[in-house]
């Protein structure tokens, strides 16, 4: 019938190949635009350092499990009390006991890095198990509407209107004496709310998008079309609220133990650490602010992790005149 | 009214009320310097359109609001602008809210947001009343009734006390056109302002534009993409390409005998209404057509209000090898038919048969075993792409859902249709965002032809595309369709894209069929009221032709009893 139009394919005129743009300049795709938006953002990177620091002293130096780490001292082992149990930390090195001792001579170094390596350990199930519950529940209900939504909104809806702290404590309760993993699912199993509802919009604006109506007359299956085409385009929002899980699961923990419901004696986490010397605090404030520190520093960097990465995933921050 | 004096091809006289000297616009972005305009000089005289003509990313937007010093801060402007004999350029905050409105007005594309939904009519038209001291109190609602009776809105004594949503679009565009004529502006600024609008509804507020220089002798600066729309309202003519004015001129010397490269090819894209002839009918294979609808209804439901019948039984059919355009103007029911076809929306009553099959009885595997067979292409090119996907993958997932051949086999499939479609092979690896947006289409076509399907739903595949791109898509669409001879279902609202593609044509007025046939009978002789309306009301490129057409539309509104959608001004 006709031909292909001359001016997509004659080079020769100026004009005729600048109908369309070029496609050998150089280009991005998404992920190297958000990881070069992320390490343009100083504080995010600067948390990102800090966190592995913590993360690697708190694992190699008293070990994990059967693994020996290079800290000489247990968290368990009692002793002596020596100079009642003062910080031996200065600027000229750290010492016998570099954050002191606690009132039945245990090391408290050891102990905060135990602590440490515990909120840690919780905190990051929580993130994990929390996101995945929160983005299957709240993809299938944006996906599926009718019954299914109101079901499952309702059901999120009734997690919202307890109060976290008394639910996570009743739950705690029962299922303690299960140690740390079965605290972190408990936790995952009431935080995941937030998320579910996040996802769930997004998924409702997505799925009226053309390339899903193109996915559906292909004949692509609901579950392809929920995690190969739907998913993938909110996984920014997702990881975003992620970090953001993790930090408040940090705080919900240390909140937990401090009332008594969360890591049980002899194990101890950050939480229990402060809760357990709180009456201390005028005598041997120490007691206090090494654990506290720890908790500060540790919710920081995540939040300033989050932070980075929602600039980074929001397209709306380009800058002007970069 | 329909009496109105041509002067078309009169030059205008007297100083020009708006004037850009030498512009130079550059935006500095994440990326480094946009340089958006690039040292242009244009003129616009009272009682003159100047239409200025580009495609999407030639600068003809940011030109027009530089005049109203409304670009954003990151935008470095060299050159002069002057309005009225102001340089804009030395204008201060004040003096700039004193020009917009008195010296300049502009109208924008879209009626719906250019208007505030939550205030009524009266708060919009008196405001501007007020804020220039025209009018106030009583006597600005008076003088906001009038405008309103001037842009031919029936009962303005009424409607004025209305909000946006009760207006129609062509209704609504009025309202805004009355708004900028408030203040007796020396020159009107008109970004696209019909493209929003149905093509009879385009043609009324021309109407009413080409009056407002007749006779309010207003100077008027036209941006559009539409090269029938310049035939119809210009009297001269700016090209604009990438940041550069490439040509200036009368409209008659620009279309009729364009010097620069860039023009001919732009005005050679163009699709021409009536210049196929005649082309032999499609024979109808043996075996069942590969789409028939049968007394098809579609309804709406909503929560709290009766049903929306948006199909009213309709009954059409699609043969191997034939490309059918559908035809209507907006809320005629063509896109709900399109996705009703495909099975996305569900059918009330009647029956759909692909290639013999009825899909409103069928089960969920059966339906997606035929869904093989059929392809689909939509209209918006940002969205009918998965974003994470390289368009490689996109253009393989039909495949990979109906588990055809293995990686290498599909791979190799892939290439030879990006082959087809006029793409380099190294687009593959791409994302759909580093594509343009015709580039884009070209992937979704290939996407729908990945599985060989005996029938393409097309939803409006081009109308979201610059003409050029939409010319050389077209051709590309015609040629595949030889080669590959599927069925098609084309959906669209131009009527010269159907004339140009279609074998047969339906015509769709408020889910009914008003029309169908064979595409020349249809188009050439039409025998129904409303396609010869639709017909008459799109314009050609063609400036002489043009005005031919409008005065056989002027008659023939007459003949029907409709007249008077130009600007009433009392006779006193």
């Amino acid at each position: 019938m006709s031909d292909p139009r001359p001016e997509d394919q004659q080079p020769g005129t100026p004009a005729a190949t600048s109908v369309e743009p070029a496609l050998e300049e150089k280009s991005y795709s998404q992920g190297q635009l958000v990881r070069r938006r992320f390490f343009h953002h100083k504080g995010a990177i600067i948390a990102v350092v800090i966190l592995a620091l913590i993360t690697l002293v708190a694992f190699t130096s008293i070990g994990f499990g059967p693994i020996p780490g290079w800290w000489g001292k247990s968290f368990s082992t009692t002793g002596a009390v020596l100079d009642g149990g003062r910080p031996t930390i200065s600027w000229t090195g750290l010492g016998e006991h570099p954050f002191g001792q606690d009132t039945t001579g245990r090391d408290y170094f050891a102990l905060v890095m135990r602590g440490t390596q515990i909120s840690l350990t919780i905190a990051f199930i929580v993130g994990i198990v929390s996101t995945i519950i929160g983005t299957i529940i709240g993809a299938i209900a944006g996906y599926f509407r009718g019954w299914v939504e109101t079901l499952l909104m309702r059901m999120t809806d009734l997690f919202i209107i307890i109060p976290l702290l008394v639910l996570a404590a009743v739950l705690g309760q029962i299922a303690s004496g299960g140690g740390i993993v079965v605290l972190a699912l408990v936790l995952a199993l009431v935080t995941w709310t937030s998320l579910a509802r996040l996802v769930r919009g997004e998924v409702l604006s997505l799925r009226e998008r053309e390339f899903v109506s193109a996915a559906r007359a292909i004949g692509t299956g609901p579950w392809r079309i929920i995690f190969r085409h739907i998913l993938p385009n909110t996984v920014g929002v997702i990881i975003v609220s992620t970090t953001f899980a993790i930090a408040s699961a940090i705080l919900l923990e240390t909140a937990l133990s401090y009332l008594g419901f969360g890591v049980q004696a002899p194990d101890v986490s950050l939480g229990s650490l402060i809760s357990q010397y709180q009456t201390a605090f005028t005598t041997r404030p120490w007691l206090f602010w090494f654990p506290g520190i720890f908790i500060l520093a540790i919710a920081l960097c995540v939040n300033f992790i989050g932070d980075g990465l929602r600039d980074a995933f929001d397209p709306r921050q380009k800058k002007d005149g970069a | 009214m329909t009496a109105t004096p041509e002067t078309t091809q009169q030059p205008a006289a007297g100083e020009p009320v708006l004037s850009f000297d030498n512009l130079d616009i550059k935006f500095g972005t994440e990326f480094g310097t946009v340089h958006a305009v690039k040292g242009i000089s244009i003129d616009v005289r009272p009682g003159e359109v100047l239409a200025l003509v580009g495609e999407s990313g030639s600068g003809k937007s940011v030109t027009s609001t530089s005049a109203l010093g409304l670009l954003p801060g990151n935008a470095t402007i060299k050159g002069d602008i002057s309005v009225a004999g102001q340089n804009v350029g030395d204008l201060g905050d004040k003096g700039l809210r004193r020009m917009r409105g008195n010296d300049v007005a502009m109208v924008f594309q879209e009626p719906m947001t250019a208007l505030n939904p939550v205030l009524t009519i009266r708060t919009q038209m008196t405001e501007a009343l007020e804020l220039h001291g025209i009018a106030y109190g009583k006597e600005a609602d008076e003088r906001a009734i009038e405008l309103l009776r001037m842009v031919g809105i029936p009962e303005p004594e009424r409607r004025l006390y209305q909000y946006p949503h009760e207006f129609s679009g062509g209704m609504r565009q009025r309202v805004v056109i009355a708004m900028a004529i408030s203040c007796d502006p020396k020159v009107i600024i008109a970004d696209e302002p019909t493209t929003a609008l149905d093509v009879t509804v385009q043609a009324e507020i021309l109407d009413l534009l080409r009056d407002l220089k007749d006779k309010l002798n207003t100077g008027i600066l036209l941006i559009t993409h539409n090269m029938g729309v310049v035939a119809d309202m210009a009297d001269r003519v700016a090209v604009m390409f990438r940041g550069d004015l490439v040509e200036q001129g009368t409209a008659h010397d620009v279309l009729n005998n364009p010097q620069h490269d860039y023009t001919k090819r732009l005005l050679a894209a163009v699709p021409h209404l009536g210049r196929r002839g005649a082309t032999p009918p499609v024979k109808a294979g043996d075996g069942p057509p590969a789409l028939e609808v049968k007394d098809l209804v579609v309804e709406y439901h909503q929560v709290g209000k009766p049903s929306f019948r948006a199909v009213k039984e309709v009954s059409l059919h699609v043969n191997h090898g034939e490309i059918v355009g559908l035809v209507g103007e907006s809320g005629s029911g063509k896109s709900t038919i399109a996705r009703t076809a495909l099975g996305l929306i569900p059918a009330e009553s009647g029956a759909i048969r692909i290639l013999g099959q009825d899909i409103t009885q069928m089960k969920r595997k059966d339906l997606k075993e035929l869904r093989k067979r059929i392809g689909v292409v939509f209209q918006d090119p940002a969205s009918s792409l998965n974003p994470r996907l390289p368009v490689g993958d996109c253009i393989a997932e039909p495949m990979e859902v109906h588990k055809v051949g293995d990686r290498a086999s599909r791979r190799e499939k892939v290439a030879e249709l990006l082959d087809a479609v006029e793409l380099p092979r190294s687009v593959a690896n791409r994302y759909p965002h580093e594509l343009s947006g015709g580039q884009r289409q070209r992937v979704s076509i290939a996407r729908a032809l990945s599985l060989d399907p005996e029938l393409l739903v097309a939803d409006e595949p081009t109308s979201a595309l610059d003409v050029s791109v939409q010319a050389s898509v077209l051709d590309m669409f015609t040629a595949l369709q030889d080669r590959y001879e599927f069925g098609c279902l084309f959906v669209s609202h131009d009527l010269a894209v159907i004339d140009t593609l279609a074998d047969r044509v339906v015509v769709l007025k408020d889910g009914r069929i008003v029309e169908q046939g064979e595409r020349q009978q249809v188009l050439a002789n039409p025998q129904e009221e409303y396609t010869r309306r639709l017909l008459m009301a799109a314009p050609v490129p063609n400036p002489e032709e043009q005005l031919a057409r409008r005065h056989a539309r002027y008659a023939f509104m007459k003949e029907v009893g409709e007249e008077g959608h130009g600007l009433h001004v009392d006779q006193d």
